[in-house]
């Protein structure tokens, strides 16, 4: 960790850039994950990667709960849709492997004709992904508000390490001239390469993974990587941040980049979800992010580093504003979702999630 | 195949899109451009709140084509509080079920596909009960 860094290696917008409003979304099933450990393994055997994740409903998936979730980014924001000049989703979930989420989306939150509504993809960055991109749109002058939403309905192989995990859910952010915000995005860095840890092949409904290649040299690598490149970049450490927020494939995994990256259990505990949530893949981050807005203070300076398999990294420091006191009670708050909660065995999950072929 | 309809619907059923009329301030949906109320022209967009209380309900066991892989489900006439009243689904139900007079919200849902596999999906609204929490 000795090499010197590139210049200018934080993006940094000329315009500065805020979070306007942001909203979360989680579905209210629940799937423990004793229960995928009772079906395929006859009981827990040693310790299980979760409490318990997400399952979204029969009429659920990625473009229904990123309109919820714009909604309340909406009702956050304080803005109408028409003002927004972008509406993207980040999923590896998305409903048709031809046809936006985004035209749909927007279409419901009432958004314009005069916007850009690509998807976004790189697993489970992808919201992420979309994140940077609205902070170009909103800090070169392009556009004065984006809305950038990591999205899931994650896939897992019945039987596979990833079903205990799998889970739906994620947040939206609209971004705007940080003037206005509830919080500024200072800037932020990513840290990709070509690495094999997990796919999906076009039309295989499951992922792989590439075994020994999820841990060290992709979740560790590029979270580690690029976190610190951050901090190192940025002049800060770890005791600059009141809080951060790591990607969640389950629950170990944050704590030791957390520990790794010198960050405490306390600064890390109001946006590790997936303990009750689970891996909402594209919008794991993005949900860890929301449920520390919810309870962080104006000052407050907040780390996120997403990971997306494939692989990379997206990182950003983010200093909360006055205004988040106010305007966090403007819409359902994570917690009040999470809280929203029935427990569903694995027929029922089966069934939900269209395991259960009827033709 | 019902593209072009559920296209032309898209508004309504997306986000409760109706119409108020410019003369009697009545709020209209379905949006049929002609007031319920006073029967002077109305064409004025209208988004609906989404907020309202069921009014009555039956439970479906026997659904129609389409709705088959959905049952069983809940469909209730759901007073709206600007006044309409809407047939529609209910959903994310608790162990509570349902009973008359129940607060319930708009969400945006998928509603079924059209035809088989290869088919357009179809969103429209259904009403949950509200969810306890800040807004």
């Amino acid at each position: 960790m000795t090499q010197t860094l590139p210049e200018n290696l934080l993006l940094k917008p000329n315009r500065p850039v805020g979070i306007i409003g942001y909203g979360a979304y989680v579905p209210r099933y629940r799937l423990p994950a004793i229960e995928v450990a009772r079906v395929w393994h006859g009981g827990a055997r040693g310790g299980l990667p979760i409490k318990e994740k997400a399952v979204a409903g029969l009429d659920e998936d990625v473009i229904t709960m990123s309109i919820e979730a714009a909604r309340n980014a909406l009702a956050r924001a304080g803005i109408h849709a028409h003002a927004l000049r972008a509406v993207w989703v980040g999923s590896e979930s998305h409903p048709y492997a031809v046809k936006p989420s985004g035209t749909l989306v927007a279409e419901a939150i009432g958004a314009g004709p005069d916007i850009q509504a690509g998807d976004w993809e790189f697993a489970c960055k992808a919201g992420t992904e979309a994140l940077v991109a609205a902070m170009g749109l909103v800090g070169s002058g392009m556009g004065r508000y984006a809305l950038a939403i990591g999205m899931d309905t994650a896939q897992g192989r019945p039987g596979d390490a990833l079903e205990y995990t799998a889970a739906s859910g994620g947040a939206a952010y609209i971004l705007g001239p940080a003037e206005e915000g509830l919080a500024q995005i200072e800037f932020s860095y990513s840290y990709v390469s070509d690495t094999p840890d997990f796919w999906r092949r076009a039309h295989a409904r499951y992922p792989e993974h590439g075994q020994r290649f999820t841990g060290e040299p992709a979740y560790f690598k590029h979270i580690t990587e690029a976190g610190s490149r951050l901090m190192r970049a940025a002049g800060t450490t770890a005791a600059d941040y009141a809080y951060a927020v790591f990607h969640q494939p389950n629950t170990k995994f944050p704590q030791r980049a957390a520990l790794l990256l010198g960050f405490s259990e306390e600064q890390i505990a109001p946006g590790l979800l997936s303990p009750v949530i689970g891996n909402t893949y594209a919008g794991a981050a993005m949900i860890g992010l929301s449920a520390t807005l919810d309870v962080a203070k104006p000052g407050d300076r907040i780390l996120v580093v997403s990971f997306g398999s494939g692989a990379g990294s997206d990182a950003f420091q983010i200093l909360v504003g006055e205004a988040i006191e106010e305007r966090r009670n403007k819409a359902m708050r994570t917690q009040d979702y999470i809280a929203r909660r029935t427990e569903i065995d694995y027929a029922t999950y089966a069934r939900l999630r269209g395991k259960i072929t009827l033709k | 195949m019902e593209v072009p309809r559920h296209w032309r619907l898209k508004q309504q059923r997306y986000a409760l899109v109706g119409e108020v009329c410019p003369h009697c301030e009545g709020k209209i949906f379905p949006p049929r451009d002609v007031c319920p109320h006073c029967g002077g022209e109305a064409k004025t967009p209208y988004t609906f709140s989404g907020k309202g209380t069921v009014y009555s309900y039956t439970i479906m066991h026997d659904a129609p084509a389409g709705y088959d892989e959905n049952v069983p489900y809940t469909v209730a006439l759901v007073k709206l509080e600007e006044g309409p009243m809407v047939t529609a689904q209910l959903t994310d139900l608790d162990e509570q079920g349902v009973q008359i007079g129940m607060p319930v919200e708009m969400v945006t849902r998928r509603i079924r596909q059209d035809g088989d596999e290869r088919g357009l999906l179809v969103y429209g609204y259904k009403f949950r009960p509200m969810i306890a929490g800040a807004r």
